[in-house]
């Protein structure tokens, strides 16, 4: 076996593939006005990314079960987070798959957060299978209240 | 070797959890597996980040292995989302076990959002070596 995979198992995959974006064309990889992101994938890119955003912070959450956090790369340069890592899903020997859904082998995501975010203030935790990066964003970037003097 | 034993054929496509839920966008994820049979028995992983064991339910329901979770975020009032490729936080799936599967011997863990699940063959089913005694 030796991790290799036979042909039939690439045209196998290619169809869960399919499959993959078509949900994703149903509800996956859209931003909330409903456009497609410039860099979205299909549902079945690894790892799924959600970001939210407060006045103070943006946080990143990256949907990335079973890795070693440790060898997760996280880069950011002004406003463009990169990710990128290695899934290692051990193939089961002396025996059938009847499914193989999940992800494994090397991946990379870039992910544009707002301009205001400032690369020196991240931090970054892994629980339950979810990074969760916070970005603090710049001061001087929240709105401010104007006082109208009389 | 036997044919399919666990048949993915109950799982639920989001799509179908829309129309169910009466337009309604309610959308349930359906975790990517990965389903193992071997000589004693299945294994299957289920991906579900997000996931925490008091959040997991997993049960036997007749022949059915029925399987739901909810993910767990951290969000404060003030943040909105700006950008998502998961868009529920409820993972649902469910499988036919087939006879002679051993339901009252299923065991789980889930570490790090990855839930394994093993089903053992009924041990009067399962493949027995026969010794040979010389006289």
């Amino acid at each position: 076996m030796l991790g290799l995979r036979s042909p039939y198992d690439d045209v196998f995959n290619e169809f869960r593939r399919l499959e993959r974006e078509f949900d994703a064309l149903l509800d996956g990889g859209t931003t909330l006005s409903g456009s497609r992101n410039i860099r979205a994938f299909s549902s079945g890119t690894f790892p799924a990314v959600n970001v939210a955003a407060s006045p103070e912070a943006v946080t990143v959450y990256l949907f990335a079960p079973g890795i070693d956090a440790r060898s997760l790369d996280l880069s950011i340069q002004q406003n463009v987070l990169s990710i990128s890592g290695t899934r290692d899903v051990k193939p089961q020997e002396n025996g059938t798959y009847f499914r193989q859904e999940r992800f494994t082998g090397p991946f990379r995501r870039v992910v544009a957060l707002p301009e205001d975010v400032d690369p020196e203030k991240v931090a970054a935790r892994y629980d339950a299978g979810i990074v969760q990066i916070t970005i603090d964003r710049r001061a001087s970037e929240k709105p401010r209240r104007i006082d109208i003097q009389s | 070797m036997n044919t399919q034993s666990v048949r993915p054929g109950s799982a639920e496509s989001a799509s179908e959890a829309r129309n169910r839920a009466g337009g309604r966008r309610e959308f349930v994820l359906r975790p990517p597996v990965d389903v193992f049979e071997d000589r004693d028995g299945i294994t299957f992983w289920a991906d579900m980040p997000g996931v925490s064991r008091d959040r997991l339910n997993l049960r036997i329901d007749g022949n059915a292995l029925l399987l739901e979770g909810d993910i767990e975020f951290q969000i404060k009032g003030d943040m909105e989302a700006l950008y998502a490729d998961v868009h529920s936080t409820r993972y649902q799936c469910s499988f036919v076990l087939s006879t002679e599967l051993d339901a009252t011997q299923v065991d789980a863990k889930l570490k790090d959002g990855v839930l394994t699940v093993r089903i053992p063959k009924r041990a009067e089913l399962q493949p027995r070596r026969i010794e040979v005694r010389t006289t």
